[in-house]
């Protein structure tokens, strides 16, 4: 059972062959015998997930069913849960129960989901290999010495692992589409705005959107179904129509031309990584696409712009966390000062202190234009490369990371290393653009990811030309050894 | 733009982030990679530019002036560390 996907378990559902009690059941026994080697949960929600199973089937029986009652998936942990462990990855939130749902828990919930649980990830969403988590790393199911990408490692391993048929993740930087592109799964993250993050910790607002992890784009269609809603408790989210996202999965791509950019396909890449980009291209032109070369001139700022906004965001955004009003809080506080800087100091990991420093430091009298504000302007640049790029491409196509999934510890020791994994995502967060990740080949038994990025709101397009290729092609069916 | 172990210091008590004496050396270190990766924006040229906030150049969205949020003090308090009578604990700031 645990290789059906999301509109499979949706359709057996409603055809009677299981009960989402029978099936929850299943996976959640999974998760038992197969997570205790992988770390891809915090917290396994065993008895709410029957709970919400049986209410599914009697939902069901009343016939009030939506496509998603009675299926089973998980939250990445940066997602708040009412009355259930909400971490964050972090030994500063490893006490705290939330006291409300996320807007997106909320969706799935009001559809009927089933939630098995929460997903690890890197702590507060910084790091891009799940190796900042306070719970310990998340293990890549293709090689359990390799590390799962971050920030939404757990979301990523816990569908590929086939332990979920799809997980709610989060993208700052790349967290969504990196970690989909190590473990071979499809993850889309949608235009900024597109989806409420009232209740999704905040770590760089500006760029922060929530979005999908499944194994087909089939299923991440579905998710957006639920996931995509006009929240006015989110002053940054969009008061927009939702489509149905399956409804065009199947149009023509025939004469769609994809924007190839020059500065995404580099010298130093390795050439068994672009030919694997390479030959997902050609399918593409099989199917009738164009291919058209492009130039996005200011990619090489888009690292150094996002580590001036981001971090300036987060040491705004992790100032709440102070020992005071939730969280952890530090033994004997000799004064307010001594329990402000020791709850903090030991509630947070190296890589969170560093960012909140960094940030400080932009931020800090006499730094603010020469840092934050030359980094917004140069955002402008940026984007303004893709509206340039978009009048003449539908859609955008590259490598998703530089390289497959790399080895743990390779490179915990050098921040800015681990910063350049994330070089082909960046740029569509600052730019607010949507961009999926699908598989499109391997590298010595690793999965390589396909990146597409899509104009403003364009989410149906992608996910119409993920659905096309995936259609053609068979690298989203293959598992992990020791998974199938 | 090397930062000297004071700076550090300097920046870590603006963040209140308890930093140990023995881990000072390592964050100067990381601290001065990462500034020498953001100041390759220097070069860039952002003359005429307006700088960018939001994505989508969205202004906020404003709404009626009435109460919209129930009283739920029991509920958040729980999961504070300290509390008595409605108020949060911390050591005592006015002597």
């Amino acid at each position: 059972m645990h290789n059906k996907t999301i509109a499979e378990i949706s359709r057996d559902l409603a055809a009677g062959e299981y009960s989402s009690t029978e099936i929850t059941t299943d996976l959640l026994a999974r998760v038992k015998d197969l997570d205790k080697g992988l770390n891809s949960f915090i917290t396994v929600t065993e008895e709410q997930a029957l709970a919400q199973a049986k209410a599914a089937d009697e939902r069901r029986a009343a016939g009030n069913a939506t496509p998603w009652t009675g299926v089973p998936m998980a939250h990445k942990d940066i997602f708040c849960t009412k009355g259930v462990l909400t971490t964050c990855g972090s030994k500063m939130l490893s006490n705290f129960e939330a006291p409300y749902d996320a807007t997106v828990v909320e969706n799935f919930n009001n559809a009927g989901a089933v939630s098995l649980g929460k997903t690890n990830m890197d702590e507060f969403a910084m790091g891009s290999s799940n190796e900042t988590s306070y719970f310990g790393p998340v293990k890549n199911p293709w090689d359990t010495d390799r590390v799962p990408g971050g920030s939404s490692g757990g979301s990523a391993a816990a569908v590929a692992a086939r332990l979920v048929p799809g997980a709610t993740a989060t993208d700052t930087g790349g967290s969504i589409r990196q970690p989909a592109a190590l473990c071979g799964i499809t993850g889309l993250k949608p235009t900024y705005g597109r989806v409420s993050r009232w209740g999704m910790i905040a770590f760089a607002s500006s760029l922060d959107q929530a979005g999908t992890m499944t194994r087909t784009v089939e299923d991440s269609a579905m998710m957006m179904n639920v996931m995509a809603s006009f929240d006015k408790k989110d002053s940054t989210c969009v008061e927009r129509d939702v489509p149905d996202y399956t409804s065009t999965l199947n149009d023509s791509i025939e004469g769609m031309t994809i924007g190839l950019p020059t500065e995404y396909f580099r010298d130093d890449i390795s050439a068994e990584m672009q030919q694997q980009v390479r030959n997902a291209i050609a399918e593409y032109e099989k199917m009738g696409a164009k291919v058209k070369e492009i130039s996005l001139p200011n990619t090489h700022l888009s690292v150094p712009t996002y580590y001036v906004v981001a971090p300036a965001e987060c040491s705004a955004n992790l100032s709440r966390m102070d020992g005071v009003r939730f969280g952890y809080r530090c033994e004997d506080p000799k004064d307010i000062e001594d329990l402000y800087c020791r709850s903090r100091g030991e509630g947070f990991g190296n890589e969170v202190k560093r960012r909140i420093m960094v940030g400080a430091y932009a931020l800090s009298a006499g730094f603010y234009d020469a840092y934050y504000k030359k980094a917004q302007q140069v955002r402008r640049l940026i984007k303004n490369d893709f509206v340039e790029a978009f009048k003449d491409v539908d859609v955008i196509m590259s490598p998703t990371s530089p390289t497959p999934a790399f080895k743990f510890g390779e490179k915990t020791d050098d921040p800015v290393a681990m910063y350049l994994e994330d070089i082909f995502t960046i740029a569509t967060n600052l730019a607010g653009l949507p961009g999926m990740s699908v598989p499109c080949g391997q590298v010595n038994n690793l999965p390589v990811g396909l990146q597409l990025i899509g104009n403003y709101f364009d989410e149906a397009r992608i996910l119409n030309a993920g659905h096309k290729f995936q259609q053609a092609t068979d690298w989203h069916l293959k598992a992990p050894q020791g998974i199938e | 733009m090397a930062l000297d172990q004071d700076q550090v210091r300097k920046i870590a008590s603006l963040a209140r982030l308890q930093i140990d004496d023995g881990q000072i050396a390592e964050y100067q270190t990381n601290l001065t990679n990462i500034l020498d990766l953001v100041d390759q924006l220097s070069a860039a040229d952002t003359d005429g530019i307006d700088p960018m906030a939001h994505p989508l150049d969205a202004v906020q969205r404003l709404r009626a002036d009435v109460v919209t949020e129930e009283n739920q003090r029991e509920n958040f308090q729980k999961i504070a560390p300290a509390t008595e009578q409605g108020h949060y604990l911390v050591p005592r700031v006015v002597e």
